[in-house]
C-alpha cells in the first residue's frame, strides 16, 4: 500500500496502528475529494458540449432537408413547409445593433459620470441602483415595451412607426435592458486606472474631459470594448424584452422601424406548437442563435481577460 | 495676462463643461428609462393585488397566482439547491487545486460562456436532454434548465471567495497537520462563507425571474401542483407571459400579469439587497 509504505518513508512509523489507520484514511479521502471536485469542474465541459451535441442532433434532419436554403430563402412559412433563417438573423442582428448604438453613449456617459463628476455621497447609491437595475428580469421590460413605449412612439412619430411595434422599438427595448449591464462593467474599467496617472494629467492643466479623453479612456479602451460586446452577447440572445414588440413578421422587411422577428424571438413563438421538420428547423436556429452568441462573448472574454469585472 | 483668460483655455474649459453635461444629460435619460419603468410596474401592478392573488390558482376568470409563485418558489429552489452543491465544487476545484493549468482555464472560459449564453438556448437543451426522452414537460425539465443558469453563476463567486483567503491561513493550517481537504472545509469556506452565500443568492434571484427556459421545459398549468415536478408545472414568469400574449383580450388577467410582474421584481429587487447586505456585513 502506497501510503503506507509512505508514511514508513516519512519517519512517522513509530506512531500507533490505530493513528497510522487513521492517517492513511485521511489521505484517502484527501485524494477523492480532489477526484470529486474535479468532476463537477469537468462537468462543465461536458455541458457545453452536450449543448452544441444535443442542438446539432435535434437539428440535423432540417439541416439535411434544406441545406443552404435555410439561410437565402427569405422567409418562414411553416403552412407549406419553406423554412428561411435570413428574416429571424436579420432581425436578431439589426435590433442588437441598434441597442448597442443607441446604448453606448448613454451607458459611457453615466459610467464617465459616476467616476469622474458625481459627489461622493451619491456615487455608492447610484452605482447600487445601476447593479439593482440589471437584476430586473427581462419580461418586465418587454411588458413595458408593450405598455408604454409602442404606444408612445405610435403617438408621437405616427409616420415612422404606424404600429408602434417592429424592430427599433424592440432595440431601444434591448438598449435600456442592457445600459445596466455595459454602465456596470465601463465603471470597473474606469476604476482600475490608477489615481496617480489622473493627478498627474490634472497637474498638467488637464480639464476633466481631456483627463478623460486622453488619459482615462485610451488605457482602459479594451476593457470598454469588452463590456460594449459583453452587452452585444446579452442583446442578441435576449427572448423576453425582444418577442412583446417586435411585430413577428415571419418574412423579410429589410427596413429599420418595420415588423420583423429574432431567432429567440421565433423560438418562443413557434416552438411549443411546433413538429417534424419545423421544430428541427427551429433547433437549427438555436443552434446559429448559439453559434454566434458564442463566438461573440469568447471575443468579449478575449478583451476583458485583464480587467476584473463580475457582472454579468 | 492671467491665463484663465485666453481664449484657448476658455475654449478648452466650455468643451469640457458641454461634454460633462452631455454626461449628466446621459445619466438622467438613463435613469429616467428605469425609473418610467418602475413608476410603470407599481401603478399598473398594485391595484391587481389583494390578498387572494397569493391564495387563490390561476383560472379564466377571477382567480389569483398562488400556484405559480408556489411553482416558481419550488422550481427556484430546487434548482438552487442542486446547483449550489455543483457549483461550490467546481469553484472550489477551480481555486484550490486548478492551478495554473490549461485545464483550468479552459473550464474558466467555458463557464464565463455559459454565465452569459441565452437563456432560451438552454430550454432547448434540456427540451431536447429531458422532455423529449421523458414524453411530457414536466417541473424536473424546468428545475434542470434553472439549474443550467444559476451553476456558472455559483462557481464565479464561489472560486473568486476562495481566491480572497490568504495563503497564509491554509499554510498555519497545513502546519498544524490538517489534510488539504480539512483546510478547504474548515477554513477556507468558513472564510469565504459570506460571500458564497452572496453569490448563492444573486443565481437565485436572477433564475427566479427567467422565463424563456422554461418555455418548453416546465410550461404552465393553471393547477395547484405542490411537488409533484414529473408533471408540469405552474410558475409566475410563464404566467405572465402567457397573460400578457394568448390570453391578452382578458382584461382581469392582463391587470393579474402586470400584478405578478410587480410581486416578482419585489421580491427580485429584495434579494439582490440581501445579498448586498450580506457582502457589506462581511467586510
Amino acid at each position: 500500500m502506497s501510503t503506507s509504505n509512505a508514511i514508513q518513508a516519512s519517519g512517522l512509523g513509530h506512531l500507533s496502528d490505530a493513528t497510522q489507520k487513521r492517517l492513511q484514511r485521511k489521505a484517502r479521502i484527501d485524494v477523492w475529494f480532489e477526484r470529486m471536485l474535479f468532476a463537477f469542474a469537468f462537468a462543465v465541459l461536458l455541458l457545453l458540449g452536450a449543448i452544441i451535441a444535443s442542438l446539432m442532433v435535434s437539428s440535423w434532419p432540417a439541416i439535411q432537408r434544406y441545406g443552404l436554403d435555410f439561410f437565402t430563402e427569405n422567409r418562414w412559412a411553416a403552412n407549406v413547409e419553406v423554412f428561411g433563417a435570413l428574416p429571424a438573423i436579420y432581425g436578431t442582428l439589426l435590433t442588437s445593433f441598434i441597442a448597442i448604438v443607441i446604448a453606448v453613449p448613454i451607458s459611457f456617459g453615466i459610467a464617465i459620470f459616476l467616476t469622474e463628476q458625481c459627489p461622493g455621497f451619491l456615487r455608492q447609491p447610484l452605482s447600487t441602483l445601476i447593479e439593482l437595475l440589471a437584476g430586473i428580469p427581462s419580461i418586465i421590460y418587454g411588458m413595458w415595451g408593450m405598455e408604454v413605449l409602442a404606444p408612445l412612439l405610435r403617438t408621437w412619430f405616427p409616420t415612422v412607426f404606424p404600429a408602434g411595434t417592429g424592430l427599433t422599438t424592440a432595440g431601444i427595448i434591448l438598449a435600456v435592458m442592457i445600459i445596466p449591464f455595459i454602465t456596470a462593467v465601463s465603471r470597473d474599467v474606469i476604476n482600475t486606472v490608477p489615481a496617480v496617472m489622473r493627478e498627474s494629467a490634472y497637474g498638467l492643466g488637464c480639464t476633466t474631459w481631456e483627463v478623460t479623453r486622453s488619459v482615462i479612456l485610451p488605457s482602459v479602451k479594451t476593457g470598454l470594448v469588452g463590456g460594449v460586446v459583453l452587452g452585444l452577447g446579452r442583446a442578441l440572445g435576449e427572448t423576453m424584452a425582444v418577442t412583446f414588440v417586435i411585430g413577428n413578421n415571419l418574412f423579410l422587411n429589410t427596413t429599420l422601424t418595420g415588423q420583423g422577428t429574432s431567432i429567440a424571438a421565433l423560438i418562443a413563438n413557434q416552438f411549443s406548437e411546433s413538429d417534424g421538420s419545423q421544430r428541427s428547423a427551429l433547433l437549427a436556429l438555436g443552434l446559429i442563435l448559439f453559434l454566434i452568441t458564442f463566438a461573440v462573448l469568447a471575443f468579449a472574454r478575449y478583451l476583458l481577460r485583464n480587467s476584473t469585472g463580475r457582472h454579468a | 495676462m492671467n491665463i484663465s483668460q485666453t481664449p484657448l483655455y476658455r475654449r478648452r474649459k466650455r468643451l469640457s463643461q458641454l461634454v460633462m453635461v452631455l454626461c449628466q444629460v446621459a445619466t438622467l435619460i438613463g435613469f429616467a428609462f428605469l425609473f418610467a419603468i418602475l413608476f410603470t410596474l407599481v401603478t399598473k401592478g398594485l391595484g391587481a393585488i389583494s390578498p387572494a392573488t397569493f391564495v387563490e390558482r390561476t383560472r379564466m376568470t377571477g382567480g389569483g397566482l398562488g400556484n405559480a409563485i408556489w411553482g416558481t418558489f419550488i422550481m427556484t429552489c430546487a434548482a438552487t439547491v442542486i446547483g449550489t452543491v455543483i457549483g461550490v465544487a467546481a469553484g472550489t476545484w477551480l481555486a484550490e487545486y486548478s492551478g495554473k493549468g490549461m485545464m483550468a482555464k479552459v473550464i474558466r472560459f467555458i463557464n464565463d460562456i455559459l454565465l452569459s449564453a441565452p437563456s432560451i438556448i438552454i430550454g432547448l437543451f434540456i427540451y431536447a436532454m429531458v422532455v423529449v426522452p421523458m414524453g411530457n414537460f414536466s417541473g424536473w425539465a424546468g428545475v434542470l434548465a434553472l439549474t443550467v443558469i444559476i451553476v456558472p453563476v455559483v462557481i464565479r463567486s464561489t472560486e473568486d471567495m476562495l481566491r480572497l483567503i490568504p495563503n497564509s491561513l491554509r499554510e498555519a493550517a497545513a502546519a498544524l497537520g490538517a489534510h488539504r481537504y480539512w483546510i478547504i472545509v474548515r477554513v477556507c469556506y468558513s472564510g469565504a462563507r459570506a460571500g458564497i452565500l452572496t453569490g448563492i443568492l444573486l443565481g437565485f434571484a436572477r433564475i427566479s425571474g427567467e422565463t424563456a427556459p422554461l418555455l418548453f421545459t416546465s410550461l404552465n398549468s393553471n393547477q395547484w401542483n405542490f411537488f409533484d415536478l414529473g408533471s408540469e408545472m405552474a410558475n409566475l414568469p410563464m404566467t405572465i407571459y402567457q397573460n400578457m400574449t394568448i390570453n391578452a383580450f382578458i382584461p382581469d388577467l392582463v391587470a393579474l400579469a402586470w400584478g405578478g410582474a410587480l410581486i416578482l421584481t419585489a421580491a427580485i429587487l429584495i434579494l439582490n439587497i440581501a445579498a448586498r447586505y450580506f457582502s457589506r456585513q462581511r467586510s
